[in-house]
């Protein structure tokens, strides 16, 4: 059967054998962060194609149909095109700042990668506060968003890095306490122990009503975390002329690009880990032969498979769902998102201390 | 009432963003619904729309006869000066001189397919046509002439 955990323990193995344990460990750390940037690239990749797909059949288009099979690699032909253009830096913008941007959010996006479980056994390291990590180095990227705003030195950028600050720090809010409501049932930070706990049913199934208003706001919270539409006030093509990233080109502006991508996969990945069971087969109770079954599937492939499901509603919100103004964004948040899960929050304490969950 | 106004307002926003999803989500699983035609694969199937303006023609028949009475309707009804009547003199049976179209002379590279020209002619003669690969090499064949060498009036036009 196929899995990444029998790989990364053969290579462990062959470097061990060869090499002295401090080099080994050196090698290895080569060899996840030549992987990082390799999922990086690969999700870039195939999340835009997948994307520009969704959108095109959603309005009743074909979408990319001309660049190889069904378009696929239209994508590589535009990263291409990205590579060999000029990457200018404006005259009047903060040279050093403007240049530190995007590799800040790309970076900020590379380091969440780290406690994320991708199969069994299979994580970059498993910290024992891992959601406290993601849920506080996830809100770092809005620094290097502000950050290309500020030394863009363009009033629209500004705007657009603003909004996107304001936008990103009450989202957290509501996020960070969604992911509490199912840390209250888990009673662990560490991913390994909230996908161990899931394993007789995911969270979404097993905590009730609060489970799927955590779920709910979680999704809500995240898409406007990465600030897309219907969120995507930061960027406003059509009235801030793509906010922040506005005087960007080349390969700065694909950085800012593939991070929004990365970022989507990430809190996606977060959201199946928490509340879909993470690398967990589905499983129904006492069906002994159908969970049999469903073991044999790999469990990187349901991973992938859940965390591709999440990324798929986020792009169906994105091209059915009117934009919101910035007063209205706000109000959703303050007045609907933020009351409700901390009414939501101390409903899961109660069930979980009266033990009123499977 | 407050709390109630709050859900209520959350019910309905769900329910019509919901209502939003369940289409895009319909035309996500229906691909027959798809609108966009892949041009140049489809070239044999292609359906144009009858109002379609592709180019403006002078329809003949059978016996190489047009309706056009040379009277430069759509000459002067032209924005951009890209149709050219030149006219001549026919005699009659009876031995009168009788004005006749000699040459339309249409210029399609400076034709905004507008469709003035069809409006203004009162006998019919020109209309639109929906063929539209019309690039050339050498822009002179864009001009073109559109009453077909030794064609004629159709009789009982002019009255």
């Amino acid at each position: 059967m196929f899995s990444l955990e029998g790989i990364t323990n053969f290579i462990h193995e062959w470097l061990n054998s060869h090499l002295p344990a401090t080099f080994a460990l050196l090698v290895e750390f080569v060899l996840v962060g030549v992987a990082a940037i390799g999922l990086f690239a690969f999700l870039g990749l195939v999340l835009v194609w997948m994307e520009r797909k969704v959108a095109a059949v959603m309005q009743l288009r074909l979408g990319p149909n001309r660049l190889g099979p069904k378009g696929i690699f239209q994508t590589s032909a535009d990263t291409l095109k990205l590579i060999m253009k000029e990457a200018l830096t404006p005259d009047n913008a903060d040279k050093l700042l403007f240049n530190l941007a995007p590799f800040v959010v790309i970076i900020v996006a590379m380091l969440i990668l780290a406690p994320i479980s991708f199969a069994k056994n299979f994580q970059i390291w498993d910290i024992n506060i891992g959601v406290l990590y993601v849920t506080a180095i996830s809100s770092l990227s809005v620094i290097g968003v502000l950050m290309a705003g500020w030394s863009s030195g363009n009033k629209y950028s500004l705007l657009g890095a603003m909004l996107s600050g304001a936008q990103i720090v009450s989202y957290e809010l509501s996020a960070g306490l969604s992911i509490l409501t199912i840390i209250v049932l888990t009673g662990s930070l560490k991913i390994s122990d909230i996908v161990a706990s899931q394993e007789n049913g995911w969270w979404i199934f097993k905590g009730h009503i609060p489970a799927i208003i955590a779920f709910v706001i979680f999704i809500i919270a995240s898409t406007a975390e990465t600030n897309r539409a219907p969120f995507d006030l930061a960027e406003a093509e059509s009235e801030l002329t793509a906010g922040f990233h506005t005087e960007y080109g080349g390969m700065k502006f694909a950085l800012f690009f593939l991070a929004e991508y990365i970022n989507i996969f990430i809190v996606c990945a977060i959201g199946a880990t928490l509340f879909l069971g993470g690398w967990m087969p589905f499983h129904i109770g006492h069906w002994v032969a159908f969970n049999h079954i469903m073991d044999y599937i790999p469990s990187s492939f349901w991973f992938f498979g859940k965390t591709g499901f999440l990324i798929f509603l986020i792009m169906w919100f994105r091209w059915t769902f009117p934009r919101l103004r910035v007063d209205q964004l706000l109000n959703l948040e303050w007045k609907y998102l933020l009351p409700i899960s901390m009414f939501n929050l101390l409903l899961m304490s109660v069930m979980a201390i009266m033990g009123w969950y499977f | 009432m407050f709390l109630k106004e709050y859900f209520l307002d959350i019910y309905k926003a769900t329910k019509s963003l919901l209502t939003g999803m369940k289409l895009t989500g319909y035309y996500f699983t229906h691909h027959k619904e798809i609108l966009t035609e892949e041009y140049p694969e489809n070239r044999k199937s292609l359906q144009l729309a009858e109002r379609f303006r592709g180019e403006v023609i002078m329809p003949h028949d059978a016996n190489n006869e047009h309706t056009c009475t040379g009277c430069s309707s759509c000459e002067i009804a032209c924005p951009n000066g890209s149709i050219k009547i030149i006219s001549k003199f026919d005699i009659t049976p009876e031995g009168k001189k009788k004005k006749a179209i000699d040459q339309h002379i249409y210029h399609l590279e400076l034709c905004t397919m507008c469709g003035l020209c069809v409006e203004a002619c009162p006998t019919d003669a020109i209309k639109m046509a929906n063929t539209f690969e019309h690039s050339v090499f050498n822009r002179n064949h864009l001009i073109k002439r559109l009453n077909k060498p030794g064609s004629k009036i159709k009789e009982g036009i002019e009255e």
